[in-house]
């Protein structure tokens, strides 16, 4: 590794490290909140061996579970809320992409930085659900 | 705990798992908990087997849980990202995670992952159930027959990774010297990153089980390095695909959580545990384990074993 490319190895590891503890306590906090029922759930948990063994799309019919970004409007049930650490972790490489895209920038490394841009624009259309089936 | 694990799947059998697998408000905690559990020992072995544990987590929990295979899979995507992101910070400062040679590859993973997702919520679960049998019996022969080379020979760099200046050094903390490294092939191995990437999203899987022999054998890069930037590549892969899981409904916390957090902290005694345990008895027992959970696989999407 040379020493140039130590710049955006750095940078990039203290983004994933950040941004993924921030993930990590936002699950571990939000699920303990789901599963003692401080955030009551949308489905309760009684009712999920009924649910757990139909697929996604039947789930989805029968329990009115809102499909894409439909979760954030409805944090309040802690099933619901525990999908916000996991949406966190998903997200973690588009942080840490963005974040060493100044370097390349500032280097003129164009190969890199249009790969870091169609990139995070990849993973952007992903999490933003227009190509979910719904 | 080679003997223990493989008797797993008979704990199944009691009547106390037979009961809570359906049944609406009779310990719905049960499978959950053992799911924990599952997950705890599976992520002991994956670290000294030298395997993601996406690709463990899957063809078992999918074999012998009552939940459907939709929710494994996004599940076992999450396992995969999780423990990649975990691993990522420390691989990438030590050098043994290259991100010059992870980025070209993780774009087209990331992005045939998303059609893999795709088709694999499309279809119905038994054909993807099947077809996962046949990966996975496909995983245990790569991993009994494919061999690893530490410092593969590289002629000379290709055209590609030139223009990409994708080359470096890293330190050889066993024979405590620098290793110079460059790689060959970069076309080919961009197009099996394409390959790999689909299968990740259509099963779920991970695909650490690919990545290493790709990038060590026909890349020519160093087995560490490999090791270290294929968990570098899942974790923008797994997070492609994971969205598309969490957009269609098909994560459900209570299988996800307890699956993730069983299989880190397994992991981390894992590691610990890679001076204790011998590896190659450990892998015997994850290939063993895998050719179980294959054929399980296999036949349940049959319609041979439900």
């Amino acid at each position: 590794m040379e020493l140039k490319d130590k710049d955006e190895q750095a940078r990039y590891a203290l983004w994933l490290h950040w941004s993924t503890l921030t993930g990590f306590i936002t699950l571990i906090v939000t699920f303990l909140a789901y599963v003692t029922n401080l955030l009551p759930a949308k489905v309760p948990l009684g009712d999920l061996p009924h649910y757990w063994s139909m697929p996604a799309d039947q789930y989805i019919k029968e329990t009115g579970i809102p499909t894409g970004w439909g979760w954030l409007g409805m944090l309040g049930h802690g099933d619901l809320a525990s999908l916000l650490g996991i949406a966190i972790l998903s997200g973690c490489s588009i942080f840490c992409i963005a974040a060493v895209i100044p370097i390349y920038a500032k280097r003129k490394d164009k190969v890199y930085l249009l790969t870091c841009i169609f990139e995070i624009a990849i993973l952007a259309v992903a999490a933003s659900g227009a190509i979910s089936g719904h | 705990m080679r003997r223990i694990l493989p008797l797993l799947p008979l704990l199944w059998a009691h009547p106390a798992f037979a009961a809570a697998a359906s049944a609406p408000n009779s310990h719905w905690w049960i499978w959950p908990l053992a799911l924990f559990v599952v997950c705890f020992f599976l992520g002991i072995v994956a670290v000294p087997a030298g395997v993601g544990g996406g690709v463990l987590f899957v063809p078992i929990v999918g074999s012998f849980f009552p939940f459907h295979l939709d929710f494994v899979r996004g599940a076992g995507l999450l396992v995969a990202l999780a423990s990649s992101l975990a691993a990522g910070p420390s691989l990438l400062k030590g050098g043994l995670a290259n991100l010059r040679l992870a980025m070209p590859l993780a774009f087209g993973a990331s992005i045939s992952a998303i059609g893999g997702a795709m088709l694999g919520l499309a279809l119905p679960a038994h054909v993807v159930q099947t077809a996962l049998g046949l990966t996975i019996l496909g995983i245990v022969v790569l991993m009994a027959t494919a061999k690893k080379s530490e410092f593969p020979h590289v002629p000379g760099a290709d055209p590609l990774s030139k223009m990409l200046a994708i080359h470096g050094v890293f330190h050889d903390g066993i024979s405590g010297r620098d290793v110079e490294w460059k790689i060959h092939r970069t076309p080919m191995g961009m197009a099996m990153f394409l390959v790999i990437g689909f299968l990740g999203g259509l099963f779920g899987v991970g695909a650490g089980w690919a990545n290493v022999p790709v990038l060590n054998l026909l890349m020519g890069v160093p087995l560490k390095v490999a090791a270290g930037t294929s968990s570098l590549i899942l974790t923008t892969a797994s997070s492609s695909a994971t969205w598309y899981y969490l957009d269609n409904g098909a994560i459900l916390p209570i299988i996800a959580v307890p699956s993730v957090v069983g299989m880190m902290i397994g992991a981390r005694i894992g590691a610990h545990l890679l001076t204790v345990l011998n590896a190659a008895i450990v892998r015997k027992l994850v290939i063993t384990m895998l050719l179980i959970s294959g054929i399980g696989a296999l036949l349940k999407g049959l319609g041979i074993w439900s």
